[in-house]
Order: structure tokens, then sequence, then C-alpha cells
């Protein structure tokens, strides 16, 4: 069975919520839906206070090359034009919109009929994507527009598609490929046509047998496209590690994926490209996740762009007892969530219920030099060295270290048995060499 | 005894031509070093902690002896005798730079601005800012984890663990700005020492609009702009819903401090104030002209 090379590891899956059909959510009262929820620019509103929107329809727009468009995720009355908590505590500009009726606009299909034809040329597709505001849904949120357009002078030779879904807990992939698994290779065909590519493979890590099976019934019929059923093994769902794991080939340091000729698109952001290029409909509602070891009732949803958490945690049965933590996306690479009353973003992939006991970290003991951090390093980093390196601000030795390659996976922090806290001071020092860098950047420019 | 002679000749002579050599390449290769740099470094406290905004006190002595005048050049730590002395050392004429002192500019107790949720993470100040706002509903304010009492060398500032807000010991902050730097909030200000160690400030960094403010923290500054009326000086200014009191405009007449409604601008060092009954402020206002 296929894996990448170096690294990972295998913590309890915990996929309660695997096989449990995608309910829609109620439609809520109130959407807030947040100008910045993605990487890049935040976007420009181009409605204003007491405009009447549709679902669908336009009100952010993209503010420079790395940004998205921004849709209305239900059809109302703009309220507001206001600040909004997101999930980390800071404010961010948003649109609040009064929610009446449900009216979309005219041009989306929301037929259930799958469209598997495409007629449209290169440059109409993207241009669809990019005016759709698509960006990974698998958490990095960066534009798709901007991935699918190479460099000049760089060709893509291999598109790979990530359903391998590597978190412990979250299914909203795993299920979006068995119930939209049609959908899905379409968008894969529309992907490779964008990019001018013969080749795809889609990644699925073979905890799901199901998913596998139905995509390679599916794909079968189409040319070109193959499942690689990859073996269970944490940041598997990483760019770098995917590309390993599938085609064998390696990302060079610093390099982008397109340096080997492979572009990496998640599940999630190629039904939303099937839909945004087929049914004419953008980026308004995603599946997410609501799970936890105690939680009521763990499931997949299908929730509108900036609802409120509280509110799909009500429709899941709200907030167990003794929970401690709640983590917005999976254990691994989610951030706690400080309040529950922040809109659903883009990159939103789950809420994670975390039990008390397990909701503390242990304290800190010495560093036994077990080099347990260094075996499951997927980029092949020496984590406890960087730690050392973060605390005692030495930059320009981290910086020779490579630290800018961490992908910040956790596995480190996941498997050092004396609890360091090696992710959080890697990042400090990432932070921190990331300034140095653009710094001496701009620097080298204005020279 | 033939083979002592010969050793020793063969000795003397590498010596001798080595002597030679060295003391022509001492010459071909001297570098001038003004013997003044040593002499200004001696008079330097040797903290070497960068506040003059120098390497060390090594290379603030050689931009001593350097520079053309005295502007601009200041020992934070040192102070007006040091510079005073290296002034005389180098035959010029001192400027005195007016001593400031480090000002933490939030704050909100444990009382003032509840806590929201706890933070079990790592205890550094600028790892929990990228990781989120913090405890309380105020994402400007102290986190109160200590990177600023880390970073000073001359223990002068402290987390007090009751308030967990940071306090400045003004006999030895010396403002060397290590604090200021370290703050990942931004919190901290290089202010004017003022006479008698008077001093005005906005203790506040709150941006957010007066409600919201007010929600998070009960002495945040809500940019009602009463201070700003009221001062006769024209040293307040509110930008971003945040006022903001400009040392070298205030004449510490205290004026602001008592329209401000949430009490987010504090006096320190005044002698308490006269029942109110009797003339306000002005006398007040002397020392400095002084």
């Amino acid at each position: 069975m296929k894996t990448f090379r170096i690294g990972g590891i295998h913590p309890k899956e915990n996929k309660f919520s695997a096989g449990k059909k995608i309910q829609q959510t109620e439609l809520p009262k109130q959407v807030v839906i947040p100008l910045a929820h993605y990487i890049g620019a935040p976007g420009e509103p181009v409605v204003k206070k007491g405009d009447l929107v549709k679902a669908g329809q336009l009100i952010g727009k993209a503010n420079g090359f790395i940004s998205a468009n921004i849709h209305s995720s239900v059809s109302g009355k703009v309220n507001k034009i206001d600040v909004q908590l997101d999930a980390s505590g800071y404010k961010r500009p948003a649109v609040f919109i009064d929610v009446d009726g449900d009216e979309w606009l005219e041009t989306i299909d929301r037929s259930g009929e799958i469209v598997r034809e495409c007629h449209l040329s290169k440059e109409e597709i993207l241009r669809k994507i990019q005016d759709a505001g698509i960006v990974g849904l698998g958490g990095a949120t960066f534009p798709a527009h901007v991935k699918l357009s190479p460099p000049p002078g760089k060709k893509a030779e291999v598109l790979v598609i990530n359903g391998v879904e590597c978190e412990p807990y979250l299914t909203c992939d795993h299920q979006l490929m068995l119930e939209k698994g049609e959908e899905i290779v379409v968008g894969i065909t529309i992907i490779m046509k964008v990019l001018d590519v013969k080749r795809a493979v889609i990644g699925i890590e073979n905890n799901k047998p199901d998913a596998i099976e139905n995509l390679r019934k599916i794909a079968s019929q189409y040319n070109g496209i193959e499942v690689v059923p990859l073996k269970v093994q944490y940041p598997q769902g990483g760019e770098k590690q995917l590309i390993d794991a599938t085609i064998g080939r390696q990302v060079p340091s610093g390099a982008l994926p397109i340096e080997v000729g492979a572009v990496v698109q998640n599940v999630g952001t190629t039904f939303a490209i099937y839909e945004a290029v087929q049914k004419n409909k953008p980026l308004i509602e995603r599946v997410m996740t609501v799970t936890g070891k105690s939680a009521v009732s763990p499931s997949n949803y299908l929730v509108r762009i900036g609802t409120l958490l509280t509110e799909v945690v009500n429709q899941a049965g709200g907030v167990p007892d003794g929970t401690g933590k709640i983590i917005g996306g999976g254990p691994m690479m989610g951030r706690s969530l400080m309040n529950l009353n922040v809109p659903m973003a883009k990159g939103s992939a789950g809420i994670l219920f975390m039990p008390d006991e397990e909701s503390i970290r242990k304290p800190m003991k010495n560093c036994i030099r077990c080099t347990k951090c260094v075996t499951v390093c997927p980029m092949g980093l020496e984590p406890f060295l960087l730690m050392n390196q973060s605390e005692r601000n030495m930059w320009t030795e981290m910086e020779k270290e490579r630290v800018m390659d961490c992908i910040e996976c956790g596995s480190c922090s996941y498997t050092c048995p004396s609890n360091r806290p090696l992710l959080d001071y890697i990042r400090f020092g990432k932070t921190s060499v990331g300034a140095i860098i653009r710094n001496r950047a701009v620097k080298s420019v204005t020279k | 005894m033939n083979l002592i002679l010969i050793s020793l000749i063969t000795l003397g002579l590498v010596g001798a031509i080595s002597a030679v050599i060295l003391f022509f390449t001492a010459k071909k290769f001297h570098v001038f070093e003004d013997s003044r740099i040593d002499v200004v470094e001696e008079a330097l406290p040797s903290a070497n902690c960068g506040g003059c905004g120098f390497p060390g006190c090594r290379a603030f002595a050689e931009a001593c002896v350097k520079a053309e005048s005295m502007e601009g050049l200041n020992c934070p730590v040192g102070g007006a005798p040091v510079m005073e002395n290296v002034a005389n050392i180098l035959g010029r004429v001192p400027v005195i730079a007016e001593p400031t002192v480090a000002v933490v500019r939030c704050g909100g107790t444990c009382e003032h601005r509840p806590r929201m949720n706890e933070y079990d993470g790592v205890k550094h100040c600028f790892i929990a800012h990228n990781l989120y706002s913090g405890e309380t509903g105020c994402s400007f304010g102290c986190l109160g984890l200590g990177d600023c009492e880390v970073s000073c060398e001359f223990d002068a500032i402290k987390v007090n663990p009751e308030t967990k807000l940071p306090e400045v010991d003004e006999e030895k902050c010396t403002s060397c700005g290590a604090c200021v730097k370290a703050c990942p909030k931004l919190l901290i200000e290089l202010r004017k020492k003022g006479p008698k160690s008077r001093r005005i400030y906005v203790s506040c960094r709150n941006e957010d609009r007066g409600p919201i403010a007010k929600k998070s923290c009960d002495v945040s500054c809500i940019a009602c702009g009463k201070c700003e009326k009221v001062c006769p000086h024209e040293a307040i200014t509110i930008t971003n819903n945040l006022a903001f009191i400009h040392d070298d405009k205030c004449k510490l007449c205290r004026k602001c401090v008592e329209v401000c409604p949430t009490n987010a601008i504090v006096e320190l060092n005044f002698p308490p104030r006269k029942p109110k009954v009797e003339a306000p402020s002005t006398p007040v206002a002397e020392p400095v002209e002084a």
C-alpha cells in the first residue's frame, strides 16, 4: 500500500460520523458573511445597507490577485456591514444579511440532474471558477483559480485529487465522495481540461473502502482518471505528502507542487468547481462535520456560508456536557474556538467537541532526546532543535534548518513523550523568520 | 655543546627574522583606532542593552567618537550624567535628552476585564498572540504572560500575579526599549518621565467603537471625545476610536483625568487631589515652566 516516504503518525481515527447522510441545516434568521475568510486580501463590499440580495448574488468583490469573490448565501436584506469576531477573537469586516425566504438567482441550476458535458473553453472555465469565488476547501482556503493558472513556463502533467481526509474525526469529504461521486469526477474532467493534463489520480486512504469502490466505478467510465488507495497515515492530506504518496514525486524544499508538474485539489473544491461551472452556483454552502466523543449526534451537514456556528451546533443537538474545548476543524490542525458566535467560513470543515479530560495540556517536561519528533516529521525537519532555537530567538539558524518548510501538521507535538509544545515554538519561529524574509525581499526590491 | 650552540643560533635567527617581518607587517597593516573610543566605552554603563539603537556599548562609543555633535546620541541607561561625561571626554557640548520611562498602556485588570476563556498553552505572549486574541473580550489588551518581564535586563518590569498586568519599577527602568519590542500587542510606550515623575497617559489601546470596547473592559477608552474637548493645550487627539496624549504638548493640568468617564486616563505620582470646592487645576501646571 502506498504512502509518503518520511515521517507520519497514525492517531486514532474516531470517525464517528462516517456514513451519516449529509443533512441540510435549516436556514438561520441572519447570516454573517465575513469579507475575509480565506488567504489573501479581504474583499471589497459591493452591497450597502438595505439592499435586497438573492442567494448567489455577489456581495464582496475580490481585491487583488490572491483574493476571491464572496456571494450571499441566502436571500434577504442587508442589515449592516460591520465587524464581526472571527474564531480567533479578532474582528473582521462582514456583511450581515437578514434572511427572508429562500430565493436564488435565476441563473443557478438547482436541479439534481448531473451535467456531464462541458463545452466551454479553458479561459471561460477559469473565469467561471474565479467569479464563483472558489477557494481550496481542504483548509488552506487558497483561491482555486490562482492554483489552476500555473506560472508561465511551468506545465502541469498530473492532477492530484485529495480525498485523503487524514484528520481524525472529520468525515465531510468521505461523505461527499459517497454521495456526489459522479459530480466530483465530472469536476475532475473540468480541471483536467483547464490544466490541459491527460492524467488525474484520486488519493483515498484505505479506511474509506466504500469511497474507493464508488469513485473507482465512476472513474472507469472516464479516460485517464485513476483511484489510488493509500495507507492510513497523517498528514497525508498535505500537498507535498500527497504528491509523494500518489505519484512518487518529491517537491523540493521551498518549491510549489507545480515544480514537479503536479496540481493538487481537494474533493470538496472539485465538487465546488463542478457546481460553479456546470450549475452556475457560486461557493455559498459547504459540507461540515459536527462530531466528538460525546457529541449527541455526530453527522455531516450542508451549511450555508455565514451561518453562525451556534445555529449549526443547536441543530446537531447542542454542546454536550463535559465539553472542555470546541475545535474548529480537525483535532490535529484545527484551532480551539473562543466562542461559538462566529460565522461559518469557506474553510470550516468541522466542529469538534473535546471532552474535559482530553482538552487539558499536560505539563511540559525536559527533552529526553528520543528523536521521536524527528522520526515523525513529514518534512524531514528536526522539531526539537527548531524549538530550542526558537526559545533562544536564533532566527538565522532556524532559517538554515528550513523552518519555513514546516507544514504545521502537529505530528511532533502529538508524539512527544515529554509533552513539549514543539509546534507552538516552531510556529513562533516561522512567523519571525517569515517576517525577516519578507523584509529582505522588500529591501532587495527597493535597492 | 655544539648541538646546543647550533640550536640556540638557529632559534635566535628565526626569532630575529620573524621579529623583523612582524615589525613591518604591523606597520603596513596598522589600523588607526581612536584611543578615545576606549575611554568613552569605559564611561558607559556596559549594559549592552541596545537601548541607544546600537548593537552594544562599544558600537555606541565608536558612533559617539565619529559623530560631529552629540545630537541624537543618548544612552538611556546612563542618562544625563553619563552623556555629560562622554561629551566632556570628546570636548563637545552635551545634548541632554529628556529622560523617558516605559509605561504600560493597558488598565484591564482581572476585575475590570473579565476572563472569557482559559489559555493553557505556552506561557509566551507572542505565541498566544499568534493563536488568538486573548483570554478576555478585548483583543487589544495585555495577555499577561510576561514577554516584557523576560525581555527586561534590569528587572524593572514585572507582571503582577494579582492583576495579571505588568508594572514598571520607575527607579530601575532605563527606558532601553526592550519591552517595547517584546510586546506583541504594542502596549508599552516610552514616555517622558515628566517633572517629579508626574505623568498622564491613556492606559488603553482598544480601537473598537465605544460600546464594544466598554463591554469588554470597564476602563477602556470609548473615544467619547471629552478629553479632547477639555484639553486647553491641544495635546489630545483621537484616532481609530482611541485617545492619545502627546507628551510634548501635555502640561499636566489633569483636566482630562477628571472628565474621563471610564477612568482610562491615568495620572501617576501626583499629590492627592484637593477637595473640589477649591480652585482646580491651574497651580499644577506651573512646575513645567519652572
